[in-house]
């Protein structure tokens, strides 16, 4: 029976998602735990009614397997248009406070559904499909382990779902990009092994003597996530069946921990991996060899080796000892031309074929997201210097730095990878519409500098008026001044949001025409006529 | 391996692999790279030698410049205080109307209030000092409890209704919805709007003199100037706490709100409180 032991097993997970509902120990936990028997029962529900008994048929072991990809791309997009949905609401409340719906929809209990959602649902989603298409393909080798690609995929998704919904129940840990509470936690750390298997299970049986440099990535942000998901979450349960935890750390370790974690989710997460589609994807859509294996042998265990130890600039002037922050900032400095190497290579691989930025906006879209991620890892380590960082700290400078390299990075980068993969999972001669693409980039830039230049705007403001002294040595301004005056730049950072908002629904419309076959008559954009060759 | 070849576009070898046809040239570090690189190392290493930097076993290296950014905080804070201390001390051997008195006291004083009313005071007074509804203006010369700096200095040390502060500022209107009649009490507010603002209804506001004359002069005066002893508002002057208009007269007039501001010298000190009694007394209505 196809689905059979799927069957039985999740009706198992929702029978005990029921149980938990009628015996949890609070109200949140309660009604988390209905979430969960509704979201497991309908998917089993699902499967139930594309249940058949016909043997199945046999499964070529020489194909790559690509329908876990194929639903990751699309919920790619999904999460993509939630999330960045989401931070514009936040963003319109931050700048309107009559926008707080409470309790549910209060910007404290939306932050993280935006946070998230762009990260881990978004950016999640983008990494695992992309990191299974590349495997299999640089690795001539179909997915390990049968039906795991399945089980990760969904796997992943209901992490997301109850993570989300736990943050608008109001269940949180209150760690930063780590809120979901201990439960939540469990799920993934089976879910994150599991993809962990899945992915170094079909490297060992690859058909190619080398790992291709893209896997490297690819693999040091899986490993990384997972041992920094399991130390930060270290809590102990206040009961079994409660939705409350308490952290095995206090004081300054447990801030020390949870910045390791977190700038550590941006190097291993949003820098390491994202750099390991960029390894795939530009190549293959510019058609040139990687610029230098030197330098991607080299960037990378700098960056892996110096990453892990530059937590400790995110706790500058706090009550961490001073020589950790000396070292958080040194490590953060010798970290910047590690993160360059990449972007070298990046556009470096372009040489030969500069004229593709003018003639393809794909490879438009990824040489922004490379000038991007270059610049924001230019900024970081700027940032972490004590003298630049007693201004910048706690301002929106840090929300424009942040939103530099996840909108004009990480953003940019997966919406080329997306882009280039569609129309190949589902055999379509081309994308529906390649003017679209042109829209979505011109959108998404200018997004990406109206909300960091009013960041950089805003925050250096803020800074300077949180330090401004009179003659007599007084502060000048109280906080709620320095509040009303950034009114201005939330209502700009807002519509620079909206506007790459709109990009990603752009988008979101040109992969569903691709996926259901469409191709847009369309003439080619001005200046992508080909280009004439120089004789030589 | 054999599949070395030349690049013809670039002229640079590849390294001979190959994966889903995406190749690797050959190409040596960028000068500019590795020389940056080192550039970094190098001034990483030589900053942790001057600050405090690599953990040993109980401690860690103090640098040889003996950075504490504890000691930069105290250092600062402490030269902080004793800039000011020459003023701080002539504030708490005077009395306020003598900082008011004196130029550079009284510049540093309403400095260091200003500060302080933008922290404590602006919740209710709002910035600016401006007020708003149930919660007086201050920048304006009409005082329910005196606007001379002791007056406010009074007020702002032990509070206003403040149960907790012994010497509060004490008083509280009498809710007459048990008193009047309803008709009287539309008398009455008619001819208190009628005071400072045109005359509706002539019917109800001679009337209403009349209630006034028996129920509110006790307290506001014959003239209805108010008397600043109890708190009483001048009821003639256009300047309404609780709002304007004989609807709002009225239900003030019926259940009254008295207003409670806190007592503030045991949370703020006495040096603070003296500060912003000469800042607010500075802001323009002062007497």
């Amino acid at each position: 029976m196809r689905f059979g032991t799927e069957i039985v097993l999740l009706t198992l997970f929702a029978f005990a998602a029921l149980v938990a509902a009628g015996f949890g120990a609070d109200e949140p936990f309660r009604q988390h735990m209905w979430v969960l028997f509704f979201a497991v029962a309908g998917f089993t529900a699902i499967l139930l009614r594309n249940t058949d008994f016909k043997p199945a048929a046999p499964i070529d072991p020489t194909a790559y397997m690509d329908g876990p990809i194929r639903y990751g791309a699309i919920a790619t997009v999904f999460w993509g248009v939630v999330g960045m949905l989401v931070g514009v609401v936040i963003a319109l409340q931050l700048a309107y406070p009559d926008l707080n719906f409470g309790p549910w929809l209060n910007f404290g209990r939306l932050r993280p559904v935006h946070t998230s959602g762009v990260v881990f649902a978004f950016g999640g989603n983008a990494l695992l499909c992309t990191s299974l298409y590349v495997v299999q393909r640089t690795c001539r080798a179909r997915l390990f382990g049968g039906n795991l690609a399945w089980f990760v995929f969904w796997g992943y998704q209901l992490f997301i779902v109850m993570a989300a919904t736990g943050y608008l129940l109001g269940i949180t840990e209150s760690r930063e990009y780590a809120e979901p509470e201990w439960y939540v936690d469990i799920w993934l750390t089976i879910v994150w092994v599991a993809y962990l298997i899945l992915f170094l299970g079909t490297i060992l049986k690859r058909k190619e003597p080398h790992i291709y440099v893209a896997n490297w990535f690819y693999l040091s942000f899986i490993v990384t996530i997972a041992m920094l998901h399991v130390v930060n979450n270290l809590s102990m349960p206040a009961s079994l069946v409660g939705s409350k935890s308490y952290s095995a750390f206090s004081g300054v370790q447990d801030a020390l921990t949870q910045w390791w974690y977190g700038h550590n989710a941006v190097g291993f997460f949003l820098t390491a991996g994202f750099l390991g589609m960029m390894y795939y994807f530009v190549p293959k859509q510019v058609n040139r060899p990687v610029y230098s294996y030197r330098l991607s042998i080299i960037h990378f265990w700098a960056l892996i080796f110096l990453y892990i130890w530059a937590g400790p600039h995110h706790l500058h002037y706090t009550a961490l000892p001073d020589w950790a922050q000396t070292l958080g900032m040194v490590f953060s400095i010798m970290l910047w031309m590690p993160s360059w190497g990449g972007m070298i290579n990046g556009l470096m691989t372009l040489s030969g074929a500069w004229d593709k930025i003018r003639t393809d906006p794909i490879v438009r879209m990824m040489v922004a997201a490379i000038a991007f991620y270059g610049m924001s890892t230019f900024e970081g380590p700027m940032m972490s210097i004590k003298t630049v960082n007693s201004l910048s700290h706690y301002t929106d400078w840090t929300i424009g730095h942040v939103h530099s390299g996840a909108l004009g990075w990480v953003g940019l980068i997966t919406f080329g990878a997306i882009y280039y993969m569609v129309p190949k999972l589902w055999n379509r001669e081309r994308l529906y519409s390649l003017r679209l693409v042109t829209w979505h980039f011109w959108l998404a830039t200018l997004g990406i500098v109206v909300y960091a230049a009013v960041m950089w705007v805003s925050g250096i403001m803020q800074g300077l008026m949180w330090r401004e002294y009179d003659e007599q040595g007084f502060l000048v301004y109280s906080f709620a001044e320095t509040v009303a005056a950034m009114h201005p730049y939330y209502v700009m950072r807002a519509a620079g949001g909206a506007m790459y908002l709109t990009g990603m629904l752009i988008m979101a419309w040109n992969v569903t025409m691709t996926i259901l076959g469409y191709q847009r008559e369309e003439q080619s954009s001005p200046g992508s006529a080909p280009a004439l060759q120089p004789a030589e | 391996m054999s599949n070395e070849h030349i690049d013809e576009i670039s002229g640079v070898m590849t390294t001979g692999h190959e994966w889903d046809g995406i190749k690797e040239l050959n190409n040596p570090l960028p000068r500019w790279w590795v020389i940056t690189f080192y550039v970094t190392i190098a001034w990483a290493l030589a900053y942790t030698i001057a600050y405090p930097a690599w953990p040993m076993l109980s401690s860690a290296t103090n640098g040889v410049l003996s950075f504490s950014s504890r000691n930069d905080v105290k250092n600062e804070l402490a030269a902080a205080e004793a800039a000011k201390a020459k003023y701080v001390a002539a504030i708490q051997s005077k009395s306020v109307s003598e900082i008011a008195g004196d130029d550079a006291l009284r510049e540093f004083a309403v400095a260091a209030g200003g500060a302080a009313f933008k922290v404590n005071c602006v919740q209710c007074h709002g910035s600016g000092a401006l007020g708003s509804k149930g919660f007086p203006n201050l920048n304006d010369d009409d005082w329910l409890w005196g606007g001379k700096t002791e007056q406010i200095h009074q007020t702002i040390t032990h509070g206003i209704r403040f149960a907790a502060d012994a010497d509060t500022r004490q008083s509280e209107m009498t809710a007459f919805v048990d008193v009047l009649k309803p008709e009287q009490i539309a008398q009455v507010s008619a001819y208190v709007a009628s005071l400072s603002g045109p005359m509706h209804d002539k019917s109800l506001i001679e009337p209403g003199a009349k209630v006034f004359a028996d129920n509110c002069a006790a307290c506001h005066g014959e003239n209805a100037k108010g008397n600043r002893e109890l708190g009483a508002p001048d009821l003639t002057d256009a300047i309404w706490l609780y709002g304007s208009g004989e609807a709002a007269i009225a239900a003030q007039v019926r259940a009254p709100k008295n207003g409670v501001m806190p007592a503030w010298v045991g949370r703020l000190g006495e040096t603070t409180v003296k500060e912003l009694a000469v800042y607010v007394h500075s802001l323009g209505g002062g007497e």
